[in-house]
């Protein structure tokens, strides 16, 4: 019989102890944002979908070796480059040279799995991580990026 | 149809319990004989969520399938990590300096807390009371915020590199960790008043849901199930790698065999996490991140490696048989947790079902890596 009504007793202190730790809970101040309204300044490292990096001319700063391409372990990436003749002047005379530019940079973000390797393997320092995360949408084809367009877009 | 199915006595019945099941966290279905409310035989069906990452080993560079490794395991998907790039640093030779495998050991140990305080959270949730799981994830969110901000993802991380990191932490990673270690003991003894000290909670997992030691040994299960059944076996104690024999830290070992030592030893171990993490911290060496020396391509001499490594659900093992080429001519991932699943179905036997599932809660299963 003791037992029982200790049992009961325990039952009703270990209640009180729960609902306490929960009351407290009330004061404390809210950790949670209201998402659409305020959004969260995402951290200098946050690894969103690839960007090209432009010179200081405007121009795409990769050159279209294709290092990143064979790096990437999931094939997202793929590019095309035109081969430009230019005149450079060496010992004051007039060389006509050949040099690769960038035509098109693509990137299907559907089978990127962000573990940078394509960023690690550039060796111009040409492309970075973006801080975008609203993306959403139902159609697959809004993931397939044109990152040469985007940069276009973003100088104009 | 004609009117209700009566069952006779003594008479049985299947229940699916899963694939899609709040219960079984994940695509794994239980396939279970009932009588009443009784279990008479349970089976495990797997396969929903296979996604082939041992082929996937193979057929890539060993490079590419580093972001493979934290797709195995969302909760902690660092400690698997951990283990793919030792195994291919013990195959190819690589040294690591002192810094990175620091930074290694206490991300890892960040990581295991995270871990287990979701399946806290979402144990309790399975034994009906909600509101831990509020409180476990709101700790959870700051480790992933501090994560986050050194490692660029909040859940599948590619951070380790073979040799190093991907990049070095700053002085705020260490400042908030550092804060972090006070704050989760406070939170500590929340929870155990909370939860560990509420009636309804101990009635339900005291001396329920046994796992022997025997069983144990049985179906080779490792981590917080072995150590709650009384089996003194840790990976970081009895085959140390990384930079674990610096850190002074005790290996939580329950003799009680149910379900309620299997969740002491997960909530001990939380504590002992944070101890590592505090000790890295103070020792945190000076230093470069990567070697000065590594080889461009990773051709691993031809030879058979294997690393096993503690991660938050057990003992995980990688084993790598290199031809000498650029791909792995084997790939083969011994995760924890399948093992750990494979005794539920001599496990709870002849269990009431709402047992059975706190059973299952306290094994702490994450589908995607049973599947691999």
């Amino acid at each position: 019989m003791g037992a029982y009504f200790s049992e009961i007793f325990r039952g009703l202190q270990s209640l009180a102890t729960g609902l306490g730790i929960t009351f407290k809970e009330f004061f404390k101040p809210v950790v949670t944002v209201p998402y659409p309204f305020e959004t969260i300044k995402m951290s200098e490292r946050y690894r969103g979908h690839i960007e090209l990096i432009e010179s200081e001319e405007g121009t795409p700063k990769c050159v279209a070796c294709g290092m990143c391409q064979r790096a990437c372990p999931s094939g997202c990436i793929s590019l095309a480059s035109k081969s430009v003749e230019y005149e450079v002047e060496v010992k004051g005379e007039v060389k006509t040279k050949k040099r690769k530019v960038l035509t098109k940079y693509n990137l299907n973000f559907t089978t990127c799995s962000l573990c940078g390797q394509c960023v690690e393997s550039c060796n111009f320092n040409a492309i970075t991580f973006s801080k975008e995360y609203n993306l959403a949408s139902g159609r697959k084809e809004d993931f397939h990026f044109d990152l040469l367009n985007r940069l276009e877009e973003r100088n104009s | 149809m004609s009117g209700p199915i009566h069952i006779q006595p003594g008479e049985t019945f299947t229940l699916n319990v899963g694939p899609q099941h709040p219960a079984t966290h994940g695509v794994l279905r239980v396939k279970m004989e009932m009588d009443g409310e009784y279990i008479v035989k349970a089976e495990t069906v797997l396969g929903y969520i296979h996604r082939m990452h041992e082929l996937m080993g193979e057929n890539r560079t060993y490079p590419q399938v580093l972001p493979n490794l934290s797709r195995l395991d969302y909760l902690g998907a660092l400690g698997y990590t951990h283990g793919h790039v030792l195994a291919v640093e013990r195959a190819a030779g690589i040294e690591v300096p002192e810094r990175a495998e620091y930074i290694r050991a206490i991300t890892v140990e960040l990581n295991r807390v995270a871990s287990h305080l979701f399946w806290f959270g979402a144990f309790v949730m399975d034994l009906g009371g909600f509101t831990p799981l509020m409180y476990a994830i709101e700790d959870r969110e700051y480790i992933l915020d501090m994560l986050e901000a050194v490692t660029g993802s909040r859940l599948t991380y590619c951070y380790y590199r073979f040799g190093g990191l991907y990049n070095d932490i700053d002085d705020e990673f260490v400042d908030r960790a550092r804060a972090f270690i006070p704050r989760m003991r406070k939170s500590l003894k929340k929870y155990d008043a909370l939860v560990t000290g509420n009636i309804i909670f101990r009635k339900r997992l005291d001396g329920i849901g046994p796992i022997s030691a025997e069983m144990c040994r049985k179906y080779g299960a490792t981590g917080p199930v072995a150590r709650g059944a009384g089996i003194d076996f840790d990976v970081r104690k009895n085959e140390p790698y990384s930079v674990y024999p610096e850190f002074d830290f005790d290996v939580p070992v329950y003799d009680e065999c149910d379900s309620l030592a299997r969740y002491n030893v997960r909530m001990d171990e939380m504590e002992q996490s944070l101890r590592i993490i505090e000790q890295g911290l103070d020792k945190l060496p000076d230093g470069p991140i990567m070697p000065k020396k590594k080889p461009k391509l990773i051709k691993p001499p031809a030879g058979d490696y294997y690393q096993a490594v503690e991660t938050a659900r057990g003992s995980f093992g990688i084993r790598i048989v290199s031809d000498g080429t650029k791909n792995a001519y084997r790939f083969k991932l011994r995760s924890p947790t399948y093992s750990n699943m494979s005794l539920f179905d001599e496990a709870c036997e002849g269990m009431m079902i709402m047992d059975a599932l706190a059973l299952m809660g306290s094994l702490d299963l994450v589908i995607p890596e049973i599947d691999r």
